[in-house]
């Protein structure tokens, strides 16, 4: 019997209870929240941390209903992938599982929760990994974080053949989206885009000075992005000098005196500043003067200040680029327009992988998979046949050439007897799938 | 021959156009495949020049430009090789593919074989120059793209061009390698020129036009590396300074050619 791929979706319950009989049908589910459908209290509630993730893994295996299963916790998800012959009590398993784990009461969050069956779990799946259901579309973490979820899920052995090619195909197209449609490639935070333009300047960051002016969540991230780009000195500068040394402690890098900018700014390349001053803290005049001792090595400053630090006609001088909060903002709305148009054509991609997929959750079948198999003997052995038939054929009689066709239909129904009677005897079984991924694999029937 | 030397310039020029815009590697392979096919065709037809008349095809204007082609096709494909600074393909696919258009409308004339362009000194003369050149013509390219990033960085709009092109750091010191490798060659190519000159007038410097605008052009490009080594001139104005060179540089091959006259205009037909 086919297992079709249903297109279905609901919340837990309205699952489509007419399906209660099918049993035999093995269905891939997904159950799960995530920010969009669930507040940050609920989302701490259900997640798991790494400590208590391997246990939940190995509970949600346990059930009876669970064939194989997979799962991912992060801070704004948590998903459970499942195989099951039985959908409607697996997923009620599952989110009584969940409940129980959590110790709080299924009630609280099973309106929040989504249920996908079949072709709908896959396509989110390859979406969540993609980054197309993000907070922030296009960020990278989460599919290092299925990756792990996968990993795990290996080594505790809840995957076996469904989910590994499902989730082998979900890297697949990940990484596709990420190379073809340039997601990830743009920065939207406007740390980042400080970055981003920092490299446009000076290429390698490697090396090169930082100086920081004030303090501030958006200043210091920047600084810890230049760090990881291997930036050079950093040094800190703030109007209370103890703050400044606490800062530069932070950083490994060293605190200076307010009064010491002017003659900071001959050595550093990158300035950051973020204070509270009413006024410009870096003048025009300051900077023109220190640029001949500088022998014109590009100085770039990120004004992350309301009101602004640095005098904007900096900006005019040779060699110095200067950027404000707001330049930087008008640098990430086009970026994350940008990403929005790349979105659209990761979910064209996602859209042709789920049907790749489907076309081989369907072939998981007895009978495509006998019919594949007999014609790929089939084509191989009349083939030989032929071939050999040809050489001999001026020698041959048209009785001789009418054995040979015998003998080749002969040689596939012989072949082909005992795999036959082992795949329609699995009908049925639990190891269904995993037979006839292996002989499609052993086979090659799927190229 | 001509004419598929410039298809090849000319397609390779519309696949470096579209890697600049789509950002696909495989239109950055095109590019790089029809140009060097280009410049294959291109070598065949000027080594079969050489093999009819006996000497480098050199001595009309239409062949020189010709040469001065190739030399841009080849000294970028060995730039790229080095420094895979693909966008540059943008400026110098188009350079070579519309010399050889204009080569191709030009009529061809013979002009009569003359003894004295039979000599290794002419050869290793126009060689060096021509490199040089080509080299110098890059600068001007790579100057050109940096004045283009350091427009869309200065005016906190980046757009298109921020994201595609290289950054700011990269392009100066690309630009100054190859003013560095056009500056040596041009050396070596004014020395051997006026060896040459020595051994067929008998004297190493006649004051001919051509001469003194190379002199004059020689000493741009002195002072700029000088500047930038002893100074630190980079950036915009190193920028500017590649492409005011390489303005200069035309007018010595071109403008010289055109409206004065002298011992060289004999070879521009």
């Amino acid at each position: 019997m086919a297992a079709p791929m249903r297109k279905s979706n609901g919340s837990a319950r309205s699952v489509d209870r007419t399906r209660e009989d099918m049993t035999a049908k093995l269905d891939i589910i997904l159950v799960g929240l995530n920010h969009k459908t669930a507040s940050v209290e609920i989302r701490e509630c259900l997640g798991f941390n790494d400590e208590d993730q391997d246990a939940a893994l190995e509970g949600l295996n346990a059930l009876d209903t669970v064939r194989e299963v997979l799962l991912v916790s992060t801070c704004n998800r948590v998903e459970v992938l499942l195989t099951s012959t039985a959908t409607e009590a697996a997923v009620e398993a599952v989110v009584e599982f969940l409940a129980d784990e959590n110790r709080i009461p299924a009630e609280d969050f099973r309106d929040k929760l989504y249920v996908h069956i079949g072709e709908n779990a896959v396509r989110h799946i390859f979406r969540v990994a993609a980054s197309l259901d993000s907070m922030v579309v296009g960020e990278p973490q989460i599919l290092g974080q299925i990756k792990s979820a996968y990993y795990q899920a290996t080594l505790k052995k809840t995957s076996g053949v469904i989910l590994n090619r499902l989730l082998h195909k979900t890297f697949f197209v990940a990484k596709r989206i990420r190379t073809e449609t340039g997601i990830g490639d743009h920065a939207v935070s406007i740390s980042y885009a400080a970055i981003e333009l920092a490299r446009k300047i000076f290429g390698e960051l490697e090396g090169r000075r930082v100086l920081l002016i004030g303090a501030g969540e958006m200043a210091e991230l920047a600084v810890e992005h230049l760090i990881r780009q291997r930036a050079g000195d950093i040094f800190v500068a703030n109007r209370t000098f103890e703050r400044g040394v606490g800062l530069a402690t932070r950083f490994g890098g060293r605190a200076i005196k307010f009064e010491e900018i002017p003659e900071a700014l001959k050595d550093v390349d990158i300035i950051i500043s973020s204070t509270g001053s009413p006024d410009y803290v870096v003048a025009r005049g300051q900077v023109k003067k220190v640029l001949r001792s500088r022998r014109s090595r590009p100085l770039f400053f990120i004004d992350i200040a309301v009101p602004r630090d640095i005098d904007p006609d900096i900006n005019r001088l040779n060699n110095t680029y200067v950027y404000d909060i707001d330049d930087l903002k008008g640098v990430i709305e086009e970026n994350i327009e940008d990403r929005q148009q790349a979105a659209l054509r990761g979910e064209r991609l996602v859209d042709e992988a789920v049907i790749r997929f489907r076309q081989w959750y369907e072939s998981l079948d007895v009978v495509p998979t006998i019919v594949a198999l007999r014609r790929q003997l089939e084509e191989k052995i009349r083939a030989e046949a032929e071939r050999t038939r040809q050489k001999l054929a001026p020698k041959l009689s048209s009785e001789d050439t009418e054995a040979f066709e015998k003998m080749a239909q002969a040689l596939v129904n012989k072949i082909l007897h005992e795999p036959t009677t082992i795949l329609k005897k699995a009908e049925g079984h639990d190891n269904k799938a995993t037979l006839l991924a292996t002989t499609r694999k052993l086979f090659k029937l799927d190229d | 021959m001509i004419l598929l030397t410039i298809v090849c310039y000319g397609a390779s020029t519309a696949a470096y156009t579209a890697f600049l815009v789509r950002q696909k590697k495989t239109f950055y392979h095109a590019g790089v495949a029809l140009l060097s096919a280009g410049f294959g065709l291109h070598l065949i037809l000027v080594l079969t020049g050489t093999f009819h008349s006996g000497h480098l095809p050199v001595n009309t204007m239409r062949d020189t430009l010709s040469f001065g082609a190739m030399c841009v096709a080849g000294v970028f494909l060995l730039f790229q090789y080095r420094y895979r600074l693909k966008v540059l393909g943008v400026f110098a696919a188009p350079l070579a593919a519309a010399t050889m258009v204009i080569v191709s409308l030009m009529p061809a004339t013979s002009a009569p074989a003359q003894p004295i362009l039979k000599s290794l000194w002419l050869v290793a003369h126009v060689t060096f120059i021509f490199m040089g050149e080509a080299s110098l013509a890059l600068a001007c390219g790579l100057g050109i793209l940096y004045l283009v990033q350091e427009k869309a960085i200065k005016s906190r709009k980046p757009g298109f061009f921020f994201r595609r092109l290289p950054s700011l750091d990269r392009l100066d010191s690309a630009g100054q390698t190859c003013i560095l490798a056009g500056f040596v060659l041009m050396t070596l190519g004014l020395a051997t020129g006026l060896v040459y000159a020595k051994a067929v007038w008998g004297r190493f410097w006649s004051w001919d036009p051509k001469e003194v605008w190379s002199g004059i052009t020689w000493m741009l490009y002195a002072v700029l590396i000088h500047e930038r080594l002893a100074l630190g001139w980079r950036g915009r104005r190193a920028a500017i300074m590649a492409i005011v060179g390489f303005a200069t540089v035309l007018f010595t091959f071109l403008g010289v050619n055109l409206f004065m006259s002298g011992h060289h205009g004999a070879f521009s037909g």
